[in-house]
């Protein structure tokens, strides 16, 4: 007599110490390999791109912020500003985008710490979670000796940013920059070389690289499978042309990939921010813009590369002093797509790793 | 606090030692007795408070901060737990949509008697930045469940959390633990 099998399903969330926010995942089951994954998202939307339709182009700063990814408040400012001030047509100083560009790398520097922390509490590594949020408090702090904000900030400006650096911050950086290099190496011994951690990660979760373009696929986890696509490189903004970086690329495209890509773009960071003080120059750091900016009519699409990837915003200016239309692109919506090809065939154990692994924020999921 | 959640007092198992209270409580001179009793339990109650691992969203973040390195909430007695039968206080870290309300509650219904709910945040105390021009947003958590303490803030620092725990602390010292108990379980509520 045959034995009869039956498919399971198992629902995961939105309360799951592992989902990183408010996910549910519907994950369908035979034995223990997963046939099918059904995310289910919704459960932090919160209408942001209604509200920018009625909130002058300065209000809406405070609002990206929070709306949109909050692990990454000055990159949202950052594509928001970028595509008003092209809309209006307004010329930004020097020292205001390479202060925009210092900022911008210690808070990818601060989003990969908080993602290799709570990828390694996934995976059982506490350890991680805790040197992680150690580092993290130290760039914290240096966002707020500028911004006076930890988590959201309100710091760029349209046409520059909101005040100077204050004195000896700079110097801050550096040191911090220094000490940050001497803590990698000890995540590697960690981590990196990890018996345990390695064979949980490596060829778990693989994204082919066609599929990572089908999917729409970008950030670290597009180039993990890789798609050497980094919007820093393929469409500069502020000062990323005159800095030199490279963009780590893999092609195995599991999650052991994903992890070595963002432990490598930590350390370009750090590269990026020395050298934007090294060549920090002086003068104004706003430019005048009048404080009820009316756009000419017209749109504009900007994308910018956020810690999670390619995050753009398309804005129709109607001529008034609101946006007629935002919509945003959220990275975060594509991976979590490329995130039901990767499960499929994986035991259930390793739902944990591969959601960890591709490192979804679920307000910019959602909006 | 709300007893909604309880049925009619009819189904309710009396347990003897509310039985106990109840008698305790009648005797001459067995008050101080059972505010003696009382000051000890709150005082262990209050220095063993464990939240649920529930984070909504940006005031999640300052929480996991606040239970690591440098803040350290295991200082006072603070243990995250992962499932709500092991917790007695829920943080409501962030803003809470539509959707995600039912979901809250019942989170808040799953966890045993006595539990507490710290309100962390703008949004989750009224809406906060997205009280206006939102369809989507729950105008503050105390519309879904009853909030103990509210926690100011967008998003609060770690040190106001701690503050908030430590207010808490101070209720639960404070709190006729018994006594309480004892009306509940016998369906006369708080």
């Amino acid at each position: 007599m045959a034995l009869r099998t039956e498919e399971l399903i198992l629902n995961m969330g939105p309360q799951h110490p592992s989902t990183h926010g408010v996910l549910r995942l519907i994950v369908t089951l035979d034995g223990e390999n997963i046939t099918e994954v059904h995310p289910d998202i919704g459960y932090l939307h919160s209408s942001v791109e209604k509200m920018l339709e009625h909130r002058t182009f300065a209000q809406g700063i405070a609002l990206t912020d929070r709306g949109m990814d909050y692990l990454t408040a000055l990159a949202n400012e950052e594509v928001y500003i970028l595509a008003v001030e092209r809309l209006a047509g307004i010329e930004v100083p020097e020292r205001a985008r390479y202060i925009r560009t210092i900022l911008l790398e210690l808070q990818r520097i601060a989003s990969h710490l908080l993602w290799l922390g709570t990828f390694g509490i996934d995976l059982g590594a506490f350890t991680a979670f805790l040197w992680c949020m150690r580092e993290r408090e130290r760039v914290m702090d240096l966002f707020e000796a500028v911004t006076g904000g930890r988590l959201h900030h309100v710091y760029f400006r349209i046409g520059g940013v909101y005040e100077d650096l204050p004195e000896g911050w700079t110097d801050r950086v550096l040191e911090f920059c220094d000490y940050f290099l001497q803590r990698l190496p000890e995540y590697d011994e960690l981590l990196t070389g990890n018996p345990i951690f390695k064979v949980r990660t490596q060829g778990v979760g693989v994204l082919p690289r066609e599929v990572a373009i089908a999917m729409g696929a970008s950030g670290p986890v597009g180039r993990a499978s890789g798609v050497a696509y980094d919007v820093r490189k393929a469409d500069p903004y502020e000062v990323y042309d005159r800095v030199e970086f490279d963009i780590p690329v893999y092609t195995e495209g599991d999650c052991y990939a994903r992890y070595l890509v963002r432990m490598e773009e930590m350390r370009q960071s750090v590269r990026i921010i020395r050298q934007c003080i090294a060549q920090l120059p002086g003068g104004s750091i706003r430019a005048r813009v009048p404080l009820s900016l009316r756009p000419p009519k017209g749109e504009v699409y900007v994308h910018t590369e956020s810690p999670r990837g390619d995050l753009g915003i398309y804005m129709v200016s109607d001529g008034s002093e609101k946006p007629y239309r935002v919509k945003i692109r959220a990275p975060s919506f594509s991976n979590l797509y490329a995130l039901t090809e990767m499960m499929r065939g994986w035991k259930v154990a390793d739902v944990i790793a591969i959601l960890g692994s591709v490192d979804i924020v679920l307000s910019d999921v959602d909006r | 606090m709300s007893d909604s959640a309880h049925p009619p007092a009819g189904h309710i198992r009396v347990a003897p030692i509310d039985r106990a209270v109840e008698i305790l409580d009648a005797l001459p001179g067995g008050g101080v007795v059972l505010t003696t009793v009382e000051s000890l339990l709150n005082w262990a109650r209050s220095a063993s408070i464990w939240p649920l691992t529930f984070g909504l969203a940006c005031c999640a973040i300052e929480m996991m901060q606040a239970y690591a390195t440098r803040f350290d909430l295991d200082r006072i007695g603070v243990i995250p737990r992962a499932t709500p039968r092991q917790a007695d206080c829920i943080l409501v870290a962030g803003r809470c949509t539509i959707k995600m309300a039912p979901i809250v509650r019942r989170l808040w219904e799953q966890m045993p008697e006595p539990k507490y709910v710290i309100s962390m945040g703008s949004c989750a105390t009224c809406g906060g930045p997205f009280y206006y021009d939102n369809y989507s947003i729950l105008k503050g958590i105390d519309t879904v469940i009853p909030v103990d303490v509210y926690v100011p803030g967008c998003p609060p620092r770690p040190e106001a959390l701690i503050e908030g725990i430590l207010k808490l602390q101070e209720k639960i010292r404070k709190e006729p633990f018994l006594r309480r108990r004892s009306r509940v379980g016998a369906g006369l509520g708080a």
